[in-house]
């Protein structure tokens, strides 16, 4: 029995990954449908610099023409991909496949840590706050929260650049108020279930019940949150990254969108798309292995 | 429990804590100058570059045959001892230093200037440098008489030939490391992409400072990547940088109030910006604008109404000079002092404007036709000054009844605009010029050229006036005197004075930081600003100076 | 409701109050530049002083305001318009719909929407009035916006798919359509009203981010994202401490909305 429900979950699995890629590369290929009919493709700022002589301009329109057509770039970015070969950037000059190679880690850093940080927080906090059903602590931490959820993630990402602070704490505070507003609100309620309500009538100790009774309710809706806020941090990451000048995928995403870069944006989006989807597919997994084992 | 858990989350903060102090590195060992890059060196190869970044590495790395001294305006011998230029102005002479070797210890002959120039004109190379040396069809001949002689011809006049070699960095024709190894005063050592570029002092560089030390006096220049203006100033503040080579008018102000010995104005720049009208005649707007903006005196009434001190006092805070036409005052042998300066005249710009037919009711500018004057002016998003210059001009105009509306668009979609689909009415624009010698600015008064922008790729003169353009600079590129072509161009800004086909706005002034720690800087009005003189510079010792990376 | 709720609903109120009477209470026009004083600090004449172009900058508040506060709520109509019909849809059908739909919205959200802001800017004619080209783009931002409402909106239309009356809607032989205007949507519609509320104060904050980037309103229109863009310069701040007037207010206006509103799932 056991065996057939963890066969049945890797195949489910494996469909679910083919379908991520498959998606991950639909999104690769749209933004580049987008980029190629944008206005503005194929055009440099070299064109107005009056130091190029005619025959240098149209030796450069001619090279820039060899990305028009769209189905044989298709053709081209899908066959060099089945090797390996992400391209190069057109307005970097190196191989994107290096310079995603670089910023990935710097990124994945960041967010990671941000995340950590902002779920450590927020599950503090909340875990506080069920142990202190006071109305002070209740309405400084939502007083606090709304304060951090209505600051746009641009000033946030100032603030950290004058206070000197990482990146990843612009990120964590950007995260953090989602988390704990959630986070609460779910503990609050599985608290008030009626079996934990019996389990504390009974006189058992606030940290068994919460092991034995409150976090096996609420772990399915955690474990998918934990998806959700990769999610959103990966897209707080951008803003972020690109005001604070972090060498990172964000940086790297905003660069390629203002200079029409498209092998660069292509890959950004699939690498970008699979990450979100990965991270969405894993907690809706998660959460539903975890519902077939809750007792 | 809650004691547990406060106890629980303080650690979890406390072990957070270390991350966000700033890293405090050793100081500084005296001698590594640091600044910033505003982005990627695109390439590291000297005959190729076209940005600014790699153009900061080239002219901190490369050996020239003939420096441009950018305080005095005058040239200077480089590598070559001297060099003549021949009567037709197609041949050029160099004696070349001896006994000079690259970064590498391979030694320096008239081979690698020959194998330099080969490279550089070949046709399938396609660069600025390059570029600027073809006067027109044909290949170059090369004579390498002696080790220390060489002769190039060129296939027909080069204006101003001896200018030119300040871009030209001689590579080595047999080193192994190829394009890294230079003749300059440092060379690459490290490049860490998206992070920085470090220098090291070249032990082989020939010059020696005038008691006979050999240059430079700095260790190593580190470039560090940094797109953003505020973090880069913050950072100057902070003492982690040593210079900033060009700021912004705003910047410099805010630097100017905390540390004024730091903030330097080196006085207008030859950088202008302009707007102009979209003269092309297949443009897709109205007829009856494409007649208003081929009209003479509609240019010089909007050039009129426009109130150039107020830009400059307020967009640019003081720092910026009132322009009138292509050359800066700032370039002291090609501009044309005898040009007129037309005040703000809001009263005369209505009375031009009343001759060609146009009429204001006190509200609004109506053309002959009865259509109300209104038209947009598109420029490039992100760019502050140029967003408020929009803003102002259209309050200056909206004073004589024209109404304007403001796009920005990103950098793409303008340049495609203004040099493709020539969709647009008028565009407000900057151009950042390095070059003293206006021979540069060819493909932007040829009638026939790309730059030639309100107006590009004409199959023959579309006025008069172009066409006399045209003749003036076909004139100058082949006369063989500076001072024949000196009254060429000073007709050329006069015709651009009459005619406004761009509405010169205001010169920018060249403005840089650069802290107190470094001795012997000289701030110039060309670029680079702070660090021209890099091989002379040096650090001394500053209490500001804290804890630097 | 809760004290609390109260004071933040009659702060929203004198909020809007004020917006809607900007017009009469404007002293200056908001493009108007008082040439001889730029950036001026607070005076009679100018309450909040005046911007780096001499400009009034408390004309220049309440006319974003009604930008950022009349165009938030279009953009979150077009929004919970589009993942109400999506994701009622999906709900409802189930099956692979559904996971389409569901694979859309997080595809969606990885996509350069950055990008495509600049694209539809760059696209516009450029006649077009400076008020329109905002509202478009609000519009643009309700057009990618949706993905916060969708999987709430799902998965409650599935919890209504399995009810009774539905079954028995089904069973009569009531087409998918008329089922889904019909039952479906009148009952999930206080969920629709909810997420128009909550999408409120997010595109409030859109914008702010969309505008300090330089890619939101466009000058010389002001809106509160694009007042906040001096902000790197934060020593500027500190000596003109009014300048901070458009952060408190969205800060205040935003905070408003999230407290008179339930605490909510997890959006973007």
């Amino acid at each position: 029995m056991e065996i057939k429900k963890s066969t049945s979950l890797l195949r489910l699995g494996l469909r679910r990954l083919l379908f991520l890629v498959s998606l991950g590369l639909f999104g690769a290929l749209f933004s580049a449908t987008l980029v190629r009919f944008a206005p503005g493709f194929g055009v440099e700022e070299r064109e107005l610099d009056p130091r190029w002589s005619a025959s240098s301009v149209e030796a450069l329109r001619r090279q820039q023409a060899l990305h028009q057509g769209l189905p044989s770039f298709y053709f081209h970015y899908l066959s060099a991909l089945a090797h390996g070969d992400l391209g190069q950037s057109d307005s970097l000059k190196r191989p994107v496949g290096e310079l995603l190679r670089q910023r990935l880690p710097i990124t994945g850093n960041s967010v990671l840590r941000g995340l950590g940080l902002a779920w450590l927080a927020a599950s503090l906090l909340a875990l506080l706050g069920l142990a202190s059903r006071g109305w002070l602590f209740a309405a400084s931490t939502t007083a606090l929260n709304s304060l951090l959820l209505s600051l746009p993630a641009a000033v946030v990402a100032m603030l950290a650049v004058y206070l000197r602070t990482p990146v990843f704490f612009a990120i964590a505070v950007v995260v953090f108020p989602r988390l704990y507003s959630y986070i609460r609100s779910l503990l609050l309620r599985a608290y008030d279930q009626p079996h934990v309500l019996a389990a504390r009538a009974r006189g058992l100790g606030s940290s068994v019940i919460l092991c034995r009774h409150i976090l096996p309710l609420a772990a399915p809706p955690l474990l998918a949150l934990i998806g959700v806020s990769f999610a959103i941090s990966f897209g707080a990451a951008i803003p972020i990254e690109a005001l604070s000048d972090s060498p990172g995928l964000g940086q790297l995403a905003w660069h390629a969108a203002l200079g029409r870069d498209l092998p660069l944006i292509v890959n950004v989006t699939l690498v970008v798309s699979l990450i979100m989807l990965a991270a969405n597919v894993f907690a809706d997994l998660a959460g539903r292995t975890f519902a077939g084992n809750a007792p | 429990m809650i004691r547990r858990l406060s106890v629980v989350l303080s650690l979890a903060i406390a072990l957070c804590c270390p991350a966000f102090v700033a890293a405090q590195s050793a100081g500084q060992s005296g001698g590594e100058l640091h600044f910033c890059l505003h982005g990627e060196p695109k390439t590291f190869n000297p005959l190729l570059v076209e940005d600014g970044q790699s153009e900061t590495i080239r002219y901190l790395t490369g050996g020239v045959l003939i420096r441009l001294n950018r305080q005095t305006q005058a040239l200077e011998p480089g590598l070559a001892t001297s060099w003549k230029v021949s009567a037709d102005g197609r041949t050029i002479k160099f004696h070349l230093r001896s006994g000079l070797h690259f970064s590498d210890g391979t030694s320096f002959t008239s081979e690698d200037v020959a194998y330099t120039m080969k490279a550089l004109m070949d046709p399938q190379l396609h660069s600025p440098t390059g570029d600027s040396f073809r006067s027109g069809e044909g290949q170059i001949a090369i004579q390498t008489p002696s080790a220390d002689t060489i002769v190039v011809t060129f296939p027909s006049p080069v204006a101003g030939l001896d200018r030119l070699f300040d871009q030209v960095a001689i590579l080595s024709a047999h080193s192994s490391k190829k394009e890294m190894a230079v003749l300059g005063p440092f060379y690459v050592a490290d490049y860490t992409p998206g992070s920085y570029v470090l220098l090291r002092r070249n032990t082989y560089y020939w010059k020696k400072d005038k008691e006979g030390k050999p240059l430079p006096y700095l260790d190593s220049i580190r470039l560090d990547i940094q797109r953003n203006h505020d973090i880069e100033i913050l950072r100057f503040r902070r003492g982690e940088i040593h210079l900033i080579n060009s700021l912004d008018a705003d910047l410099f102000d805010r630097l100017k109030k905390e540390s004024p010995a730091a903030a330097h104005d080196a006085g207008p720049s030859l950088d202008s910006e302009f707007v102009w009208f979209n003269q092309v005649p297949t443009a897709a707007f109205l007829e009856y604008k494409k007649v208003w903006f081929r009209t003479t005196e509609f240019r010089r009434a909007i050039s009129l109404a426009i109130n150039r001190a107020d830009l400059s006092r307020i967009v640019y805070g003081g720092h910026a000079q009132p322009a009138y036409g292509p050359i800066s005052p700032a370039n002291h042998f090609w501009f044309n002092s005898a040009l007129p300066t037309p005040q703000y005249d809001s009263a005369a710009a209505l009375r031009l404007l009343a001759g060609a037919g146009f009429h204001f009711d006190g509200n609004t500018l109506r053309d002959g036709l009865g259509n109300p004057v209104e038209f947009t002016v598109i420029t490039s998003t992100g760019n502050k000054p140029r967003e408020q210059m929009v803003a102002m001009i259209q309050q200056d105009l909206s004073q004589i009844g024209i109404k304007v509306n403001i796009v920005t668009l990103d950098f793409p979609s303008l340049i495609e605009r203004i040099t493709r689909t020539y969709d647009y009415e008028a565009c407000l624009l900057g151009f950042t010029n390095s070059d003293l010698d206006p021979n540069s600015q060819m493909n932007v008064w040829l009638s026939s050229a790309e730059n030639h922008q309100w107006n590009p790729r004409q199959s023959k003169p579309a006025t008069a006036w172009e066409a006399e353009i045209d003749r003036l600079m076909q004139a100058q590129a082949s006369a063989t005197s500076d001072k024949k072509r000196k009254a060429d161009w000073d007709r050329v800004q006069q015709i651009v004075a009459e005619q406004q086909p761009f509405i010169y706005l205001i010169n920018r002034d060249a403005m840089s930081a650069i802290s107190p720690a470094v001795i012997g800087s000289a701030p110039s009005v060309l670029d680079p600003h702070a660090f021209w003189n890099a091989e002379v510079l040096r650090l001394g010792s500053d209490p500001s100076l804290g804890a630097q990376k | 409701m809760k004290p609390l709720q109260k004071v933040a609903a009659s702060i929203l109120c004198v909020i809007f109050v004020l917006m809607v009477l900007a017009t009469f209470l404007l002293p200056a026009h908001y493009a108007q530049q008082f040439r001889d004083i730029p950036n001026a600090g607070p005076s009679p004449a100018h309450l909040l002083g005046t911007d780096a172009l001499g400009r009034d900058s408390l004309s220049r508040l309440l006319y974003g305001t009604r930008v950022s506060l009349l165009l938030a709520p279009a953009a979150a109509l077009l929004s919970t318009f589009i993942a109400a019909l999506l994701g009622s849809a999906a709900g409802l059908l189930g099956g692979w719909f559904e996971r389409i739909v569901l694979a859309a919205t997080d595809l969606s959200l990885a996509l350069p929407w950055l990008f495509l802001l600049l694209v539809v800017r760059a696209l516009l004619p450029l006649d077009v009035p400076p008020l329109v080209s905002v509202a478009i783009a609000f519009l643009m931002m309700g057009l990618l916006g949706w993905q916060a409402s969708v999987r709430v909106i799902c998965a409650a239309a599935r919890g209504v798919r399995d009810s009774d009356f539905l079954l028995l809607a089904r069973s009569s032989g009531c087409k998918p359509v008329r089922l889904l205007l019909r039952h479906v949507a009148p009952n999930l519609r206080p969920l629709f009203y909810v997420q128009f509320f909550i999408s409120i104060p997010l595109f409030i904050l859109t914008e702010a981010n969309l505008s300090i980037l330089g890619l939101g309103v466009m000058e010389p229109m002001p809106s509160w994202g694009n007042l906040m863009r001096g902000f790197e310069d934060f020593s500027m701040l500190s000596a003109n401490p009014w300048r901070l007037a458009p952060l408190v207010l969205l800060v205040t206006v935003v905070m408003c909305f999230q407290l008179v509103l339930p605490s909510q799932e997890v959006t973007q």
